[in-house]
Formats: structure tokens, sequence, C-alpha cells
């Protein structure tokens, strides 16, 4: 140990090390690989902060439509981007290959992000729908909804939180899933809600991307092998019976359709279904005959009513539990 | 610091717009740093209300995690530029196109090796179902060649597709036309 380099009443700089010449060497912020994330906490993560999305946005509920009907319109529409999300993000890290692990997590974060405005529109327009948390929890609106609502309170189509199945599975259930909401959001973005128009503009957008990669997919796997044509038939089969539920039309639907701010599901079922026998066709396949999968109870209900089946208990179960164990959680 | 201590002087002066438009115009997309906001087309406005900054800015897609620290960052630089209490507005409509990306940007683009995105799609009623490969008149980043193969509309960021030159081999991004 030499003591020319510390000198007395001095402390030792921490700084210092030694080269192989045993000269000492003053460590710049290169020398540090982490340097460039200490200086800079902005640098640690994306969009972990909690912050409006529609800040600076007018949210203000347009005249001739009842607050709760525009409300609970938004959390339906919110609510299958969530769960749908939800659903293709587990996808991530087990897709055939890495091109296809990043389509599907690209197609799952757009959904995110269409269901993050669109649950913040629901709380804006109806501040009655959000759960109550502790006092001073920072749990921002479009999350309480998304996080801390039992599966009764979701209002998503049953198609949205179907169990995953094999890559024919996923591919097809994105085509049956962007094909109908494609045909909504291109009307839905004349709404006289300016909010619910803008969403709808941008989500139209990013789901033709998304309809031309399964269609493209479903064209593949039907012309592929056997097996590949086998698997995607099989999915279809499983899916078709979820089909006729996404043109019914709910009372909270036809109230926003009267009012120009929503539209009606029904209205969408022949263009839907043109766009998919187009996509049969040229692949050589026909529409599986199969009818739609019952509700619940007398009334029927369904997904727009509250009515689920069990995947969408345990999907939730899984997505909410860390939230819900810090209601007051800073992220 | 210095930056802080010099705006004593009214802030609905022509020179601290200058100032604010300056120092918003310096900051940079968090996943693309060759850009800045405003090459990206994400940056709509800048200005003072009430002696207050405000800022607009337009996300690329609905799902973009950049969004938030592009407001950090803004409301950063803004502060050193001597504005402690700058306002980010989000404004969605219209919504966000490829084709707002600056001249600058998209060279600046193509000199970081990532292929700047051509004009975006204009339709007239419903979205045409399109299930062939996206035709684009994309050339290599790196040796010019247009004997390139889509590997995937989907990208690193949600606002790329991957490519590769069939010539030299280089895979590169492409900004998709939006």
């Amino acid at each position: 140990m030499t003591t020319e380099h510390t000198p007395a009443g001095s402390e030792p700089t921490v700084n210092v090390a030694h080269d192989e010449a045993g000269t000492n060497v003053e460590h710049d912020t290169h020398d540090n690989a982490y340097s460039g994330l200490l200086v800079n906490d902005a640098n640690w993560a994306f969009g972990t902060d909690f912050e409006d999305p529609l800040a600076g946005v007018d949210t203000t509920v347009p005249e001739g439509i009842d607050a709760a009907d525009l409300g609970v319109y938004c959390l339906m529409l919110g609510d299958d981007a969530l769960v749908f999300s939800q659903r293709i993000t587990e996808w991530c890290a087990g897709a055939p290959d890495l091109e296809e692990d990043i389509a599907l997590a690209n197609i799952a974060l757009d959904l995110l992000g269409q269901a993050r405005l669109l649950l913040a529109r629901a709380a804006a327009a109806d501040p009655n729908l959000v759960p109550e948390l502790p006092e001073g929890s920072p749990v921002p609106d479009e999350d309480r909804l998304a996080y801390f609502r039992n599966d009764l309170a979701f209002r998503n189509v049953r198609l949205a939180e179907v169990p995953n199945g094999d890559f024919a599975e996923a591919v097809a259930k994105i085509l049956i899933y962007s094909t109908w909401r494609l045909s909504i959001f291109e009307r839905l973005a004349d709404s006289r809600d300016t909010v619910l128009a803008a969403i709808a503009a941008k989500g139209v957008k990013e789901m033709s991307y998304h309809r031309d990669f399964a269609g493209r997919w479903v064209l593949t796997l039907a012309r592929g092998t056997e097996e590949s044509r086998a698997r995607l038939l099989n999915a279809l089969d499983g899916l078709w019976p979820l089909w006729t539920e996404l043109f019914e039309t709910h009372p909270a639907e036809a109230a926003v359709a009267a009012a120009g701010i929503g539209v009606d599901p029904a209205e969408v079922a022949d263009e839907a279904g043109v766009i998919i026998d187009q996509v049969f066709a040229a692949a050589g396949i026909d529409r599986p005959e199969k009818g739609g999968l019952a509700g619940v109870g007398v009334h029927g209900r369904k997904g727009r009513d509250g009515l689920h089946t069990e995947a969408l208990s345990r999907m939730l179960a899984d997505m909410q539990v860390v939230a819900r164990e810090h209601p007051e959680g800073r992220w | 610091m210095t930056a802080v201590l010099d705006t004593q002087q009214p802030a609905t002066s022509t020179e601290a717009i200058d100032r604010a438009r300056a120092a918003a115009g310096r900051v940079t997309d968090p996943e693309m740093p060759m850009l800045t906001l405003v090459d990206l087309g994400v940056l709509r406005d800048v200005s003072i209300e009430d002696g207050r900054v405000i800022t607009t800015i337009t996300p690329t897609y609905s799902g973009c995690p950049a969004m938030a620290t592009m407001r950090d960052d803004l409301q950063r630089e803004l502060l050193h530029a001597g504005f402690p209490d700058a306002e980010v507005r989000v404004s969605l409509t219209p919504a966000w196109t490829s084709d707002w990306i600056t001249e600058a940007g998209r060279k600046a683009l193509k000199d970081a090796g990532i292929s700047p995105p051509g004009q975006a799609p204009r339709r007239e009623g419903p979205v045409a179902l399109t299930l062939m490969p996206t035709r684009r008149a994309v050339t290599c980043v790196l040796c010019g060649s247009d004997n390139v193969h889509l590997s995937s509309e989907f990208g690193p960021t949600t606002c790329k597709a991957m490519y590769q030159c069939l010539d030299c081999l280089e895979p590169f991004d492409h900004v998709k036309e939006i």
C-alpha cells in the first residue's frame, strides 16, 4: 500500500483504482455501465407513471345522452379490449417464433392502449362506475376499473375471455375479434362523443394491421399442411359459438346508438360476415356449422350483462392479484 | 440551474415563448433518440397561458409506452429553461400519422439505419382487407438494394416493421405507414 496518492489527513477517494502499471486511474462515467441509468430515474422504465391518459382532453358528456349509458358503453368496449389484450399477452415468450411473439405482443399492446383510453373515458363519463379504494390510494381511475372489479362487473363479450389454445386458435380468434371490432370502430369514428371518435379513429389504423396479420396466418395455415389445416378448422369450430353474441344488441348499446354516440353491433353483422367469408374463401374453408353459445337464465344473459364463463374469473384472479394486494402501492 | 434564475421577465414575452419552444424542441423520442418530438410529429403545440407553458402531444399509437417518458422529458427540459410548472396535454384528434415525420426526421432515421415510412394509406370507405404482404418501396438502409424481405409487420416498437436485405443480409427496422 502506498501513501503518496492519499495525503495524510484526507480520506482516500473511493473513485480511484490502479491500472497495470500501478498508477491511479480516475474513473469517469464511462467506467460504470449503469451510470447512464443512475442520472435519470425516467430511464428506468417507461409508462409506469400514473397520469391521466386524457389529460387536457375535453371529456364533457355530449347533450342528448345519459352519462350512465355512455359510461357503461365505454366500459363494455374497454373491457373487450382489456380482457382480449390480457389473453394475447399470455402468449409472450410462447409463440412459434420470435417474429410472431413480437407481433402478438404488439397487438396486445395496441389493445391495452385502447383499453386504457376507453376505461378512462368510462370513468370520466360516469365516476360512479369507479371502485372506491382507501383514501390516499394513488391508483388512477382506469386502473381501478381494470384491477378492482369482480368478474360480474365486467361487460366484455365472451369471445375476449376464451382461454388460449394453439397458435391456430390465436390467429383465428384475432381474425374474428378484429374483423368485428374494426367494423364497429370505423363507424364509431363518427361518434358525437369526440373522445370516443378519436379513440376509434386511432384504433381503426391499428386494428387494420391486426386483421391483416391474422387473415394472412389463417390463409397460411389453411393452405399449409394437413396438420396446420386440421388445427385451424378445430380452432374455428371451438370459437364459432361465440360469433353471434358479437352482433347482439344490449339495451345500453341501443341507447348510445340512438343518440349518435355508439354503434349498434347488429348494424355491422353483414359487413363483418362478408369480410370473414372473403378470408374463408381465399383459404378454401367453410364457416363452421355451430350454433351460438347460450346465455344464462331465462333472459339468456351473456358477456355484456356481466355473465361470463369460468375462464374470465380465473384470468382476473391472475391479472388482479398484485394490484389488489397493494391498493395503496406506488410503482 | 442558471437558466432557472434568469426568468424574472414576464413569461408572456416573445422571448419566453421562443425559449419554451426551443426547450420543447430539444426533447427527443425515448426509443428513437435520433428524432426530436418535433421531427416525429408528436409535439403539436407550445403556448403560454397565464404565464404557464402548455405543450400538446399526440400519441403515435394508443398503447405507446413512451408517452409518460415524453411528458416527463418535456417537463424537465422546460424546467431547465426556466418554466417550472409546464403542463403537458394530450390531443387525440386528429390522430397521429407517420406523414407528420419531418424531412429532417426521415433523414435522421435513415442515417441511424432505420427505414423511414412512405406515404400513409389514404382511404375512402371501409378499410380494405389485405391478405398479401404489404407492398412498400423499401430499400436496404445499408446497401440501398430494393431486394428486401418483410420479416414481420410488427417490430421492437409498435411503430415499426422488420425487414431483411436479401443482398447484403442486413436486418433493419422500417417505420410503418399509419
